[in-house]
């Protein structure tokens, strides 16, 4: 089968809560291997952005369609096992299980059953793995600990290992170093890039510009639901447009 | 006590410190045993459990051997309502699976003639699917919305009887065919009970099982994880309507009758109150609730028409004292140490 030359292709898409337009007539397409960041003001639609690619939100109009075939509207479930996996804005962990049993979760979707034998016993070895990637102490205690106990940087990077269980094509990082101290983003910073060396596409909605600008290739910017400006982070942040949304107008 | 008033007098401040015995290591499955003795305290709860329900029947008198039927029914309705709810449903509705499985019990044996052996198997089938289709409609619904629908089915299936005349109406279908005696009956349901409690468990440990709770813990996270809820939903659904459609079955040919009754509100809200009042979660409270609950009845009977304010009365003294429940209070008592000490 001929690879589709975009990954990801988002085709006037609208959502409508109410009266209230969160993501309006957004068109954009994403290449293989390509890291893109999206960001904008608060409410300006990014994360709803990210919950209509991911199924979690139905579009109200428009389509998206994922290594060529369309799946808008499709459940979240069956869009992660296409191979779209995400992390959540706030931390979603499972409280009452040890950090490892959480990662096991997806490797029990049906995706990473066609990877791996994933026999029951092995995916405990593969969940410690996992999560010693994103910088969880293998040989202490950490692992283990039930989820509730984890403090927040903790449960934003078993987010993200709950993400590379799946071993999406399409990752979508939504707002990962949200609430993070600086450390922990210095820890975090690293993950990222290496699943940038690593070939995979990835959709980043973030609120810290400067983390993000060291990472991806080009940015999308959204005000109220609109995508204002496209391009490398130094040309879009010395838009007009950009500036205004993000400052305010001077009218 | 001379803790007591020196944790009184104001000069030094006690508190109380629980330290966990240390045999657990790492995950809570996994325990290190050095000795003989700790491996007898961690078998002996359990097997004095086992062997206790077990050996009952051969000490206690028929009519308290009848009594404890009751109690086993009534624990693999519980064990199923915790099984059920482990999986982030929270049923009113037993009634619903326990009356799916005595009506397809009791239809076989009186319009087919089949004998308890054929019926109470395919009851348990038959009644653990119909319950779970009837369901399939609401279970994107969660927690009371839930909740309200399995508590209205019942009702409406026993109204439906009632208004159609179907299965003999009101009168139900009665001298149908007994279980040969009563041994058979009550170590037919101990099997069952400790079948479901250990297969329950079992489940609960694999894989699968951390699916179950990892959607009472988050059900959007889990959809992330490419796992589909409906389907695990259904599965446990399916699952825990057959243990209690097995108990609804077993019923029918032991009482030789069923009516409207099979969907009457006890069997909806006893295992509830046994689970609640013993601890759900584990499974081991909702057989710890039963086996209260079920024998205070009895125990109240001899006060007559003030059994039930007494019954409720100590309903809401056990929640309000124990609000996690009295299995897990026990628990912790047992696997931790307790001692004072001081606090600046």
């Amino acid at each position: 089968m001929m690879q589709p030359e975009y990954i990801l292709e988002v085709n006037n898409l609208s959502k409508k809560f109410g009266g209230i337009v969160a993501v309006r007539d957004v068109s954009f397409r994403l290449k293989p291997g390509e890291f893109v960041g999206v960001i904008g003001p608060n409410g300006s639609g990014k994360s709803t952005l990210a919950n209509l690619i991911t199924g979690f939100v139905t579009p109200t109009s428009g389509t998206i369609r994922f290594q060529g075939k369309d799946i808008t509207g499709k459940k979240p479930y069956v869009i992660a096992n296409r191979g779209i996996a995400r992390t959540f804005q706030m931390a979603k962990a499972f409280d009452h299980l040890p950090a490892f049993k959480n990662v096991i979760i997806p490797l029990c979707s049906n995706r990473v059953k066609k990877f791996k034998g994933g026999q029951y016993g092995e995916r405990d070895d593969i969940a410690i793995d996992l999560l010693e990637e994103v910088g969880f102490e293998r040989d202490s205690s950490v692992p283990y600990k039930t989820a509730a106990s984890l403090p927040h940087g903790y449960l934003k990077r078993l987010e993200l290992a709950r993400c590379l269980a799946l071993r999406a094509d399409l990752v979508i990082l939504d707002e990962l170093f949200s609430g993070m101290s600086m450390s922990e983003v210095a820890a975090t910073l690293p993950i990222v890039e290496k699943l940038k060396t690593a070939k995979k596409t990835i959709l980043m909605v973030e609120h810290r510009l400067k983390e993000l600008f060291r990472v991806v290739d080009r940015v999308m910017v959204f005000n109220f639901g609109v995508m204002i400006a496209e391009g490398v982070p130094d040309d879009v942040m010395s838009s007009e447009a950009v500036k205004s949304a993000y400052l305010g107008s001077e009218e | 006590m001379v803790l007591q008033a020196m944790k009184n007098s104001q000069s030094v401040r006690y508190r109380k410190e629980r330290l966990d015995r240390g045999i657990k290591a790492r995950s809570d499955t996994i325990y290190s045993l050095t000795s003989y003795r700790e491996a007898l305290y961690l078998v002996a709860p359990r097997a004095i459990t086992v062997l206790g329900i077990i050996v009952l029947p051969l000490v206690l008198d028929e009519y308290w051997t009848r009594v404890l039927v009751l109690t086993c029914t009534i624990g693999v309705l519980a064990l199923s309502w915790d099984f059920i709810a482990s999986a982030g449903m929270f049923s009113l509705g037993q009634a619903l699976f326990f009356g799916m499985g005595a009506y397809t019990a009791g239809v076989l044996n009186h319009y087919l003639g089949l004998p308890p052996i054929i019926t109470i198997p395919i009851a348990t089938v038959v009644g653990g699917f119909l319950s779970t289709v009837l369901l399939l409609p609401v279970l994107r619904l969660r927690g009371v919305y839930f909740a309200m629908v399995t508590f209205a089915l019942p009702l409406l299936l026993r109204a439906l009887i009632e208004a159609t005349g179907a299965f003999q109406g009101l009168e139900g279908l009665s001298a149908l065919t007994p279980l040969p005696n009563l041994w058979v009956s009550v170590y037919l349901i101990i099997g069952a009970l400790l079948a479901c409690f250990f297969g329950f468990r079992r489940i609960m440990e694999t894989d699968y099982g951390l699916i179950l709770k990892a959607m009472l813990d988050n059900d959007q996270a889990v959809m992330a994880g490419g796992i589909n809820i409906y389907w695990y939903k259904t599965q446990a659904l399916f699952i825990g309507s057959m243990a209690t459609a097995f108990a609804g079955a077993f019923m029918t040919h032991y009482y030789r009758f069923v009516g409207i009754s099979s969907f009457a509100l006890d069997y909806s809200v006893l295992p509830v109150a046994s689970a609640v009042v013993g601890g759900p979660g584990g499974f081991a409270g909702a057989l710890m609730g039963s086996f209260i609950l079920v024998p205070l009845c009895e125990v109240l009977r001899s006060i007559g028409s003030w059994r039930i304010v007494f019954y409720s009365f100590l309903m809401v003294i056990f929640v309000v004292t124990v609000p996690e429940g009295i299995f897990h209070y026990l628990a912790r008592k047992y696997h931790q140490y307790e001692r004072w000490v001081e606090t600046e």
